[in-house]
């Protein structure tokens, strides 16, 4: 069901749930949590609610939209309710603001916050320098971003590693977990050697791949490159030598990875870009600080970025023309819906 | 053994998820139900969610004369009807390149040596390393067959000491304590008893495993979790489905080897256990072995004890055939498809506590739970007629379906006048909740895979059950029939004598 409150107040949204409550049973007990989505009004608000529509049948949850419309308006609080089929397993409060109150989002989600429950805001494309500076930030004991969805993704990563406060975490780091899940169990087998040296290699503007590097370099302790990409999409491959030969895990297609170790036959594993609903899905797992998202963030100055990309001869020229090609991005959007 | 830490691996890292190591997985019985409703769905939705190895093969073994190519098919049509997660091409692709199948009887030699040789060959090209795990989805009686030709074949034989064999066995765990020491001594003669994986795919179920959560890490529950306070503990497990298609399982065995010996005795031991000292394997069993050394059979059995066989009738809506109307069943029967008994925990914090267990078929409807009933408040300040309508307060973990937990309690009737009446406070995980959350096959097949054995009974678990449930089975076998009861209802009338002696009633789940 949807229900549409043109130019309204916090007060009016928050006695329609009430009322909502009350004529479909107890359809708003047991969220765990607040997330506050904070977007631009426009097309990718849609997609977001999705994503968190979804990772929300893990997490029951209250989804607060803050959709910052025409700054040039007249003040108002357009606002609207989703509740049962329309929004998974939560309720949905799209708040689109207008005019001054644009700027002033906080003062519409305190109202709406759950009682007790810890909230967490989510910030699905530009975010704001500081998260845990941002009014609805502060609000937040968790602030999602996405650096691969900024316009700069490698400078979006470089500010929230200046701006990290304890709470904070980026998607692109979420979209990880399945490599790094790759790499350990790989490691925790034989032979247990030291790794001596490592090459990451991916798209130049791919903010986990950097992200993966420098997680590398400072758990491993080891030197670690970090390469560009002539092709392939995000994360393309990763080499760890070790005096027995080198482990490699190479995902060419941005679909099926291969593990090769010496002495070994090549083991190949579906190893797909994750969807912005599953990253959201596991990002809401956990409330607490990530202390190795923050030691791997820390790290980002101990790589050792090459003028030399992957394939030899045309790299540089690649390297440069890397963060132009940013229609290439697009995919990412769409796999927000669930490359599934 | 060199101290290897791998540097990949933080305590503090949990995101990180557990990946098995490099393995394959032999599935005996294939063409059974369970394989294809629960085990193959399960196996994909783990590749689905990047925890199996990379090179994971799936070896099935059966008579059916099929090509490698059939039993994918076969596989991948059992995967679309009924896996939990959505179906992704890719993950599809890589794990059906390491699907096999050899054909065969048990009593087969040959085929057996080609299993090896086929397990033999995934070392090689799929690099599942020589780990290996024998899925036994196939009837007790044909255990010895198996783990024979296993021995034989010499595929149960570790050939170096990083490598693992495992294998799992499903319930029936034996009929009585001496057939269950027998399988026990068949398994344990060819697989020591830490490579054996005894599956109860209700410990794998997160509800069971958030009794623990509950009980240990509240300061709510714990005070009150004892003798003191509890006036008893029913634990429901109740179907609405007949048998009709399983007398060749079912009769002979009945509900309390089929049910209570397993999943309500490992709820009971998961309720009324004391605190383990931590959550290693070895900590937990060790409390769950004790409080089940602890657990009695309470006697006179003609009084503390009730089955029952449901007869044909009316149920949701649909007409339904007694048991003994059912194929298969003989005429005269005397399976019971009800029973509920009384068990009493031997310690300083259950003495008195009476525990009742119940389960059966073709009931009411379809539910697990395990209520934890409450003494009266020892006294009321208010006029008997205000109280009138106040139970006893209770604590429901509700295991299966709608899971979550309910907390029943006193409150004040809004009206002028003091007037109270029961009323239920609920938590659930929300209907839409668990569908997101793993199935109890996924937990267990990847613990098995990693394993790590924390939801797996022991041997010695096993046997104790038995040695609990046999005084029951011995004095009702020599005392007549089960008592009828109507398919759609809770049960025959002596389950509701049994707990009105005490002034006590079952609850309605």
């Amino acid at each position: 069901m949807i229900i549409d409150m043109p130019s309204t107040t916090t007060s009016q949204v928050n006695a329609k749930l009430v009322q909502l409550r009350e004529q479909g049973g107890v359809t708003t007990l047991g969220r765990v949590l607040t997330l506050v989505i904070v977007t631009d009004d426009g097309q990718k608000t849609e997609g977001a609610i999705e994503a968190a529509n979804a990772a929300s049948r893990e997490h029951p949850c209250r989804v607060i939209v803050v959709a910052r419309g025409a700054k040039r308006a007249a003040a108002r609080l357009d606002a609207q309710v989703r509740i049962g089929g329309d929004a998974g397993a939560s309720e949905v409060i799209v708040l689109r603001l207008y005019g001054p109150l644009a700027e002033q989002g906080a003062s519409c989600v305190v109202p709406m916050l759950l009682p007790d429950a810890p909230v967490v805001a989510w910030w699905p494309s530009e975010a704001p320098p500081s998260p845990a500076e941002d009014p609805i930030g502060r609000l937040a004991h968790r602030r999602i971003t996405d650096s691969a969805a900024e316009k700069n993704p490698i400078k979006a990563l470089e500010q929230r590693r200046k701006s990290y406060v304890e709470g904070d975490t980026d998607l692109a780091w979420t979209r990880l977990t399945l490599w790094r899940g790759l790499l350990a169990s790989a490691l925790d087998l034989p032979p247990y050697e030291r790794v001596s040296d490592v090459v990451v290699t991916g798209e130049a503007d791919s903010p986990s791949t950097e992200l993966l590097a420098a997680w590398l370099a400072v758990s491993l302790k080891a030197s670690v490159q970090r390469k560009k990409a002539t092709q392939g999409e995000g994360i393309v491959s990763v080499r760890l030598e070790r005096r027995s030969g080198a482990l490699t895990l190479e995902r060419p297609d941005g679909k099926v990875g291969t593990l090769e170790q010496p002495g070994q036959p090549a083991r190949r594993v579906a190893l797909q870009r994750r969807s912005v609903q599953d990253c959201l899905t596991e990002e809401l797992r956990r409330l607490d600080p990530d202390e190795i998202y923050e030691m791997t963030l820390k790290g980002l100055d101990k790589l050792n970025k090459g003028r030399s990309a992957a394939n030899g001869a045309k790299t540089a020229s690649a390297a440069r023309r890397a963060p132009r090609k940013a229609p290439a991005r697009k995919p990412k959007a769409a796999a927000a819906k669930g490359s599934s | 053994m060199r101290a290897w830490t791998n540097p990949l691996r933080d305590e503090r890292d949990k995101r990180l998820p557990r990946i098995a190591g490099p393995c394959g997985l032999v599935i005996f019985g294939v063409t059974g139900d369970l394989s294809r409703k629960k085990l193959m769905p399960a196996i994909y939705d783990l590749a689905n969610r990047g925890l199996l190895p990379p090179g994971f093969s799936l070896v099935g073994f059966a008579r059916r004369d099929w090509a490698d190519e059939d039993f994918g098919q076969i596989v991948y049509d059992a995967v679309k009807q009924h896996a939990r997660t959505p179906f992704r091409q890719e993950v599809w692709d890589r794990l059906a390149e390491g699907v096999r199948f050899v054909q065969g009887s048990f009593d087969d030699d040959e085929a057996f040596d080609n299993l090896a040789a086929t397990v033999k060959e995934l070392d090689v090209v799929r690099g599942t390393g020589g780990n290996h795990a024998f899925y036994l989805s196939i009837p007790p009686g044909a255990f010895p067959v198996v783990t024979k030709q296993l021995a034989r074949s010499g595929l149960a034989d570790q050939t170096a000491t990083d490598q693992w064999r495992r294998v799992v066995i499903e319930k029936p765990f034996g009929h009585d304590l001496a057939s269950a020491k027998e399988l026990n001594a068949i398994v344990n003669d060819v697989f020591p008893e830490e490579s054996v994986f005894r599956i109860d795919h209700y410990l794998g179920k997160e509800t069971v495993q958030n009794m623990l959560a509950l009980r240990f890490a509240n300061q709510l529950f714990e005070p009150i979790w004892n003798a003191n306070y509890v006036d008893h503990v029913q634990i429901t497990m109740a179907e609405d489905i007949g048998l009709g298609g399983r007398a060749g399982y079912y009769d002979g065995i009945g509900a309390a080897r089929d049910v209570i010996q397993n999943h309500l005795l490992q709820l009971l031991a998961l309720t009324a256990m004391e605190e383990p000292v931590s959550f290693h394997p070895g900590d937990l069993r060790a409390e769950k072995i004790k409080v089940l050394s602890a657990t009695k059979p309470i006697g006179p059995f003609n009084e503390t004890t009730a089955r029952g066989q449901y007869t044909g009738g009316w149920q949701g809506g649909q007409k339904v055939p007694g048991l003994l109307e059912e194929e298969g069943f003989a005429k005269d029967s005397t399976t019971e498809t009800f029973a509920a008994i009384t068990l009493g925990v031997d310690t300083r914090r259950w003495a008195g506590v009476p525990f009742y267990l119940r389960t059966g078929k073709r009931l009411g409807r379809r539910v697990t739970e395990i209520a934890v009933i409450f003494k009266r408040a020892p006294h009321l300040p208010f006029d008997d007629t205000a109280t009138e309508e106040l139970g006893q307060n209770a604590l429901v973990v509700r295991v299966q379906p709608d899971e979550g937990v309910t907390l029943r309690f006193g409150s004040k009737v809004p009206s002028t006048t003091m007037e109270v009446r029961d009323v239920t406070m609920d938590f659930s995980y929300g209907h839409s909740f668990t569908e997101a959350s793993p199935e109890a096959y996924e937990r267990l097949i990847l613990d098995m895979l990693l394993g790590e054995p924390s939801l797996f009974p022991v041997n010695e678990e096993v046997e104790l059950s038995w040695e609990i449930l046999d005084p029951i089975l011995k004095h009702w076998r020599s005392s007549g029939k089960p008592e009828p009861y109507p398919a759609g209802t809770w049960g025959p009338v002596s389950a509701d004598k049994m707990l009105g002696r005490s002034g006590r009633n079952w609850r309605r789940p």
